[in-house]
């Protein structure tokens, strides 16, 4: 069955995982700017890391079939650092008209403090500013209720944010109302510990149902899966699920939600248009 | 429950049979790790705030009805300010309801 990991940190696996994602069924992966696991001495470093999202990964997905896109952002670890973000944030726009470039994100809280809170309102500005789809970072474990609360909060003092565009990731079984109920798409992150089972995220699916819901696997550095996503499927298998339901989580979903950037170019029956990159 | 969700189409009897054997492990696990704490520092498991809100975890398991979301609340950080400074840049599982912040 053919899917979509819609955050996928691709620069932090090696080559094998990519052949996973294919003989798996993974068509496409979007990858969130990330904090590398230590923070970057300048805003040089991070365009460095920009241009490896957009020139490098995806010709390195293209070899297994995989479209490869893209999110640019100061990422939350990092945006409490007002110096480094203001500089990442003027060189952000200068990289938003590259083919495989869908928004900005993953951006949000990470401690929650007045400094991230500051980026993040920028970053929301910024994708105003240049029309673009929001991806949204909500903290771990005991940051996560705060997190999500002030993220959502932010977001609803700008009418201008239209909530079918904005993607609110990580949600877990006491954030995802909150998400939902405002209009914002919800994505289930499938992870070994810090955020939410396969198992779980079946249960989120049969008490909500499909809508506005993506699941993926947020592969990165840390223990991480990258083939999540068909795990998930396996379990919607396991609780005797359709198909038609499964397919509709995995695959039409994300194509629904990411197809409102021009760039996708995926379609709902699947066809495929490679990007063109640099 | 939302309307359009489409509930569990396993029985309790089928969702017994799939999941009783992985779930009869966590558990164990679970008494495992509270039994390892209690060999190796007792006073670990009274004084510690994150195995404070474990053990009232553990006594949520026991009230039936929506025990998930009851645990993801005792362990989430219930207050609604920003920090005013970056205290460190990893999340550790549970709020520490005696912090300052708590307090404030």
């Amino acid at each position: 069955m053919k899917y979509i990991d819609h955050h996928a940190h691709m620069v932090s696996r090696t080559t094998d995982d990519y052949q996973q994602l294919a003989l798996t069924g993974c068509v496409a992966v979007t990858e969130p700017a990330f904090w590398a696991g230590w923070d970057r001495s300048c805003g040089d470093s991070v365009e460095d890391y920009f241009r490896q999202l957009t020139e490098f990964e995806p010709r390195r997905a293209a070899q297994y079939g995989i479209q490869h896109y893209t999110w640019l952002a100061i990422n939350p670890k990092e945006a409490d650092d007002r110096n480094l973000s203001r500089d990442v944030l003027a060189r952000i726009p200068k990289f938003l008209d590259r083919p495989t470039v869908l928004g900005i994100g993953e951006i949000g809280m990470n401690r929650i403090t007045r400094n991230e809170v500051a980026t993040y309102t920028e970053q929301v500005e910024l994708a105003i500013e240049h029309r673009q789809l929001i991806l949204i970072h909500t903290p771990h474990l005991e940051d996560k209720l705060k997190g999500t609360r002030i993220s959502v909060d932010v977001l609803r003092r700008y009418r201008e944010i239209d909530p079918r565009r904005v993607l609110i990731d990580h949600a877990e079984e006491h954030t995802i109302e909150m998400i939902l109920e405002h209009g914002f798409w919800a994505g289930l992150t499938l992870y070994p510990q810090t955020k939410i089972s396969p198992q779980r995220a079946v249960d989120v699916i049969e008490k909500y149902g499909p809508e506005r819901i993506c699941v993926a696997g947020a592969c990165d550095w840390g223990p991480s899966d990258a083939i999540a996503v068909p795990r998930f499927a396996m379990e919607m298998r396991r609780r005797h699920h359709s198909d038609a339901l499964i397919e509709r989580v995995i695959f039409e979903n994300p194509v629904r939600f990411l197809s409102q950037s021009p760039k996708f170019k995926v379609t709902a029956t699947g066809a495929a248009e490679p990007a063109r990159v640099g | 429950m939302n309307t359009h969700a489409p509930g569990c189409p396993l029985t309790g009897a089928q969702i017994v049979d799939e999941y009783f054997i992985e779930n009869r492990t966590r558990l164990l696990e679970i008494a495992a790790f509270l039994d390892r704490i209690d060999r190796v520092d007792p006073d670990c498991a009274v004084k510690d705030f994150r195995m404070q809100v474990f053990r009232d975890a553990v006594d949520a398991l026991a009230t039936p009805g929506d025990r998930l979301n009851r645990i993801q609340m005792l362990l989430s950080d219930p207050t609604t300010e920003p920090l005013d400074r970056l205290d460190r840049k990893s999340a550790l599982g549970a709020f520490d309801r005696g912090s300052k912040e708590a307090r404030s």
